[in-house]
């Protein structure tokens, strides 16, 4: 019991120690055999996923969370004698524990994908380092609650993802990766510029206590901007999309399923900038109306603009990274019409709510199909050597299990009734046409020329005769099918259960960004 | 305003002055610039300039250096520089090699598979 306790207490830190520290030891442990590395990257994950399932249903009963480094007990906030807290401390309320599982989940999938997807190559220890890292990178901007230390986990994420991007160099992985690398040092220096903004006004690093003291100064408004436009840069939103497409067609299939997700966790910091960092302020200020709106005509652009670019394309990983950036304007549509209307109660209680649960709802959806379909993407590469839909045909007829997974990855992104995804959309498409018709109009319109674009890929991969260089081609190993197994699982509980989603780990997540107040009162206390 | 407030203005606005000045330099630099390896040296200007504005900050003229045992035994403590800025600065120095590192190596494969390091020429990926 008292171990449990042990756990519970310093579950937080632990969910990121234990992969930090596994990072390390995994050159080592492969030293042993190929398999007892594979088998302890993939047990740090799980590990890191159980000892999260136990903070989230102690967050779940007791609310939101903090953990003080350094302090002799982790609960004291404010040293003694101090107004405002110096140390590095980490916040972990309903937002941040679901996109805790979100990280993990896809981890999990992908780590276990790579057993075979990589046994080709050479150089393996290094490569799942760098794995852990980037689930480190992750974790840490969403468990922490000082900005340092996200613009910190922020640059680890950049380093580890970008390096595995480019790790096999073959083809064009370079030219991805240094791209990739580019706008994210770019945008990792704007955050930096931000957070000096912030700190020489008003002397803390810590979220709360600066949203607590935030005066919103033209200089705050500039700041706000800055630190806006370093998120939205890495989390491939319209108008810095560009390195989207290239560094997830050029990354490995299990790596491009975790660059959803660190672009998520870029998400998840822009809404917990504009959400807990600011939301007092912009209340205050009525400001945030305008603030919403951007939100929204960066999402709007996303969608439209992805899924156009998307319908011409042949490479089949390009085609899906395009349609990433048009799932990724769904979330800020659903969250930016939430920001819109957050001072005004009656109309936050008559849509704006339900917009949020869409659009929150929507990124695990997302993360899990949207990895789905890379893996899937990935089988189809390591069975055909090729991306070229156009040289592709007939694969269904000895990769059923891929087949499969596509079908379910395709109907999920697509919106198709009992799937997930329709399940988020329409709780978008609903609130978001009270806010404005048009809105609604063109998510569907994009919703449905998605289907088509999957349509074409479905077609021209899997179905017609069995091409003759592929005579040979049969399923892939038993690995990566239990990797794609894992994800496909989660989307068929929430195809099933998406009412019990919603209710389990949706609205503690809205619940958490709407309230600000609390967010700031764990640490500074008053009101 | 007589010529010694003048100056003192000066004095306290120049490091900030410098900073805009290397921002806009990188920015200008990694969206103009057609070679890698002058993309890079900008990124690098932009971190320049941003550590520059964390150690301006914590720095006022004639403060001493943050360590407690080692300062004069009559130092008024409003007389510290501020040591947060400092580590802040160290962190993001650290990482900004890190970062230089890797694209510069990065470079070097790009040469090797295209021979040239003129971005107009690199376009294998797009569309």
């Amino acid at each position: 019991m008292q171990f449990v306790e042990f756990i519970s207490t310093h579950a937080p830190i632990l969910i990121l120690a234990i992969p930090l520290i596994c990072a390390f030891l995994t050159p080592l442990v492969s030293r042993i055999s190929d398999k007892a590395r594979n088998i302890f990257v993939t047990c740090a994950i799980a590990l890191s996923l159980a000892t999260a399932v136990l903070l989230a249903l102690d967050i779940y009963a007791n609310g939101a969370r903090t953990y003080v480094f350094g302090a002799t007990s982790p609960g004291i906030v404010l040293p003694s004698g101090m107004n405002l807290p110096i140390r590095i401390m980490y916040e972990v309320d309903g937002m941040s524990i679901f996109m805790v599982f979100i990280s993990l989940i896809v981890a999990l999938g992908a780590s276990i994908y790579s057993w075979a997807a990589t046994d080709k190559y050479t150089g393996k220890d290094r490569y799942y380092t760098l794995l852990l890292l980037m689930v480190v990178g992750m974790l840490g901007m969403e468990l922490t609650g000082d900005i340092f230390n996200m613009f910190v986990f922020f640059e680890i994420l950049s380093i580890s993802s970008s390096a595995l991007t480019a790790y096999y160099i073959e083809g064009d992985s370079a030219e991805g990766g240094l791209k990739y690398m580019l706008l994210s040092a770019i945008g990792g220096l704007f955050v930096l510029i931000a957070i000096t903004l912030l700190y020489s006004q008003y002397n803390v690093l810590n979220m709360a206590a600066l949203a607590s003291s935030i005066q919103y100064t033209t200089l705050d408004i500039v700041a706000l901007g800055i630190l806006m436009t370093g998120f939205v840069m890495k989390c491939g939103a319209v108008p810095l999309h560009m390195v989207t497409p290239d560094a997830y067609t050029v990354s490995p299939a299990n790596i491009t399923a975790m660059l959803v997700t660190a672009s998520q966790a870029c998400l998840y910091a822009l809404f917990r900038v504009s959400f807990t960092l600011f939301g007092k302020s912009i209340i205050e200020n009525m400001t945030y109306g305008t603030v919403g709106i951007i939100l929204i005509v960066i999402g709007v652009l996303s969608m439209f603009v992805g899924v156009t670019m998307a319908l011409p394309q042949h490479d089949v990983k390009r085609l899906m990274a395009y349609h990433a950036v048009s799932q990724t304007g769904y979330m800020l549509l659903g969250v930016g019409v939430g920001l819109a209307v957050m001072g005004d109660s009656s109309q936050m209680d008559a849509f704006g709510y339900k917009a949020m649960e869409g659009g929150i709802f929507h990124i695990i959806n997302h993360a899990m199909y949207k990895g789905l379909l890379f893996l899937t993407a990935g089988a189809m590469l390591y069975m055909t050597g090729t991306r070229d839909l156009n040289k592709m045909g007939g694969l269904g007829h000895k990769m059923p299990w891929t087949a499969g997974f596509f079908i379910i990855g395709a109907l999920a992104i697509s919106g198709v009734p009992p799937m997930n995804g329709f399940a988020s959309k329409l709780l978008i498409y609903e609130s978001v046409y009270q806010f404005s018709p048009l809105l609604s109009i063109i998510a569907m319109v994009v919703s449905i020329l998605t289907l088509a674009s999957f349509v074409k890929v479905f077609h021209s991969a899997f179905m017609g005769p069995q091409l003759s260089d592929y005579r040979n081609a049969k399923e892939v190993p038993k690995s990566m099918i239990v990797g794609m197994c894992v994800l496909a699982a989660v989307i068929v509980v929430f195809s099933l259960f998406p009412d019990w989603a919603v209710k389990t780990i949706v609205d503690p997540a809205v619940d958490a960004l709407l309230n600000n107040a609390g967010y700031v009162h764990n640490v500074v206390g008053g009101a | 305003m007589n010529a010694e407030t003048i100056l003192e203005l000066i004095y306290a606005y120049t490091p900030f002055a410098c900073v805009a000045a290397l921002i806009i330099l990188g920015l200008y630099c990694c969206i103009v610039r057609r070679n890698i390896i002058k993309i890079i040296l900008g990124v690098s200007v932009i971190e320049s300039g941003a550590n520059l504005f964390l150690i301006a900050h914590g720095y006022r003229t004639g403060s001493v250096a943050p360590i407690y045992t080692l300062s004069p035994s009559d130092t008024n403590p409003l007389n510290y520089a501020l040591p947060i800025p400092q580590a802040l600065t160290l962190t993001s120095i650290v990482i900004g090699v890190a970062v230089a590192a890797l694209m510069l190596s990065l470079a070097i494969h790009i040469y090797r598979k295209y021979g040239t390091l003129d971005v107009r020429k690199i376009t294998k990926l797009k569309g």
